[in-house]
């Protein structure tokens, strides 16, 4: 195992509070972020996967029950449709939950193979490192928005629209640890050994990656929950059949003086989610790198 | 410094040629006909064939991109496929609102950010420190166009403080026109405010811990000129680096600001082109708003000089 790593596993244990099984109040407050964003996210997640289940359907519209304010039948009221909005905004989270989810997830696999290769290969690291450089020049959401709107509206093409910008922040990450490491003793005498690139990449220098990339993917995700919001309120985003938290406030706008839960049940909904996807974020950098924790 | 500044130029000149390169291959990379897509789903196919002329999409690319690099070098952007303007007009025509927006921005979040992140520093592990970073925590993740909803129910439609939505130009009456900012500027600079607050206080936080600082307080510096002078000062290059880098986060944040006060700008402008897949008009408005975004980068760069005298490149 890595020196880095094995840092990180041992910080991991030594911060674990021994009881913490026994005495979880004291782990609670050792760790706030972490278990206030994780119970957050985890109730989402849990009204998000069960959904189908809950009573309310999402897209049944009653033009005789238009606008109704909160209460009685529909705890959140009805949209300007008549449609119920909490079974809307329940259904806005699997959309949203989701993307941030796979974005996360493409987004770093990308980014770690494009900055394993960069940091090891010393004749790609200026090319890739230039590209990413202009990629990073393109103001994420324009980016987006182009990709989107030549497209097909789906979920997968604004996976896609939202993971591209993302990926230059990952390159960097992982090319700053490779660099980092790769001068290390451990990662010498391995070459001194006779070990082969491929091995000393994926056994020597790859783990040291893993923590900080994790934050970062918490990062990412919350990041990608926020900008699908927003290209779905500016109309480049999920499908407008699809229920997502950016589509209801951008088919309520024009009843916010008459009708603002229609706008803020959904709005806070989001806001909660990023929030807490966050702090889950903050609590993670707090446990799994407590270098850069010291200095933010 | 002379020499610097021109090996800065070029890296500029190399990243804005590889953004070219990207956004003219936006367009390309799409599965199927760029010009259909353009045309929308009930298009003739002798519209589709306009839309092939006018983007000139018969030749082959390497022409099509010298064709449209260099027609980008002589300041020309392409025409719209809608209202048969030169974009370059378009942006021109549009330029007032988002540049008073994005400095009515600067002007209210940068000293309020500056102001959190010492204060921050200073009180580091008091309330004082756990609120301004909570509040930081929170502009982060609060959506802008749900924070602009906000801010217009609360300030416009219930107390009625302030326009709902709109944009006087300041010609025409200056009073007016700062009225119509206040609540844009507020919405656009909350994320903006957020991040250089937490950037802020880190960095004071380390300039702190120096020794120069304890000497400054044992000769008895009293406390506003020991942070401002001493210790912010020291912190400022990396501070405006996030200043600099941040412009990426204003420039996304234009796009829903306009959109949620109606303010007839540079980002209004591209979201009314996306529902009509007005193409040239996404391509020249990512162009220009890369090139602010990598210009005032480097003049960043190139300000740490004027900052910390100990730089010298």
């Amino acid at each position: 195992m890595s020196e880095a790593s094995a840092a990180a596993t041992a910080s991991e244990l030594g911060s674990t509070p021994a009881g913490a099984r026994l005495r979880p109040w004291r782990y609670v407050r050792r760790n706030p972020s972490l278990v206030g964003g994780g119970v957050i996210l985890a109730g989402f997640s849990a009204l998000a996967l069960a959904a189908p289940l809950l009573p309310g359907d999402p897209l049944t519209m009653s033009p005789n029950l238009r606008l109704l304010p909160p209460g009685g039948n529909f705890l959140f009221g009805t949209d300007a449709l008549g449609r119920d909005v909490l079974a809307r905004t329940i259904y806005g989270a699997r959309v949203s939950l989701l993307v941030g989810f796979l974005v996360a997830t493409a987004s770093v696999a990308i980014g770690l193979t494009i900055g394993l290769l960069a940091g090891a290969i010393r004749k790609a690291d200026a090319p890739l490192m230039r590209l990413m450089d202009a990629l990073m020049a393109i103001p994420a959401i324009l980016l987006a928005i182009a990709l989107v709107s030549l497209t097909r509206a789906s979920v997968a093409t604004v996976v896609i629209a939202i993971a591209i910008p993302e990926i230059p922040r990952v390159v960097r990450l992982v090319r700053s640890v490779v660099l980092t490491v790769r001068e290390q003793p451990y990662v010498e005498a391995a070459i001194a050994g006779g070990a082969r690139l491929p091995k000393i990449i994926l056994r020597h220098i790859l783990p040291s990656t893993v923590p900080p990339l994790i934050v970062q993917a918490t990062y990412i995700c919350a990041s990608a929950i926020l900008v699908e919001a927003t290209l779905s309120f500016l109309g480049a985003g999920s499908p407008p059949e699809i229920p997502s938290w950016g589509n209801m406030i951008a088919s309520s706008r024009l009843y916010l003086a008459r009708a603002p839960w229609t706008i803020f049940c959904p709005g806070v909904a989001l806001a909660l989610v990023v929030l807490a996807v966050n702090l889950l974020g903050d609590g993670l950098r707090d446990r799994l790198d407590p270098r850069l924790a010291r200095r933010m | 410094m002379i020499a610097y500044a021109i090996r800065r130029l070029a890296s500029l000149a190399l990243v804005m040629v590889l953004v070219g390169v990207c956004v003219f291959l936006l367009l390309h990379l799409a599965p199927g006909d760029p010009a259909a897509i353009i045309a929308g789903d009930n298009a003739t196919p002798d519209q589709i064939a306009g839309i092939r002329a006018h983007l000139g999409l018969d030749d082959a690319l390497p022409v099509q991109f010298l064709r449209w690099s260099a027609a980008v070098l002589s300041g020309d952007l392409g025409v719209s496929i809608f209202s048969n303007t030169a974009v370059t007009t378009l942006i021109g025509q549009r330029l007032e609102p988002t540049v008073s927006l994005a400095l009515a921005t600067l002007a209210f979040a940068v000293p309020v950010a500056l102001t959190l992140g010492v204060l921050a520093a200073w009180k580091a592990g008091t309330a004082i420190d756990r609120l301004s970073m909570a509040l930081s925590v929170a502009g982060f993740s609060a959506p802008a166009f749900v924070v602009g909803y906000l801010m217009i129910y609360v300030f416009a439609v219930t107390l009625r403080w302030l326009p709902v939505q709109g944009y006087t130009p300041i010609g025409v009456d200056a009073a007016d026109w700062a009225r119509h900012l206040v609540l844009p500027a507020l919405t656009l600079g909350l994320a903006y405010v957020a991040l250089i607050a937490r950037i802020t206080r880190a960095t004071m936080l380390d300039v702190l811990a120096e020794d120069y600082i304890r000497t400054a307080k044992a000769k008895g510096v009293s406390t506003g000129p020991m942070l401002m002078k001493h210790a912010l000062r020291n912190a400022g290059v990396p501070i405006i680096t996030v200043i600099g880098i941040g412009v990426a986060l204003l420039i996304g944040g234009v796009v829903i600001t306009e959109t949620v006060f109606n303010i007839p700008g540079v980002g209004r402008l591209v979201v009314d082109a996306i529902s009509k897949r007005d193409y040239p008009i996404i391509q020249g408005v990512i162009l220009v708003f890369s090139a602010v975004y990598v210009v005032i980068n480097i003049l960043v760069d190139l300000s740490y000089t004027l900052i910390d005298p100990r730089i010298r490149y």
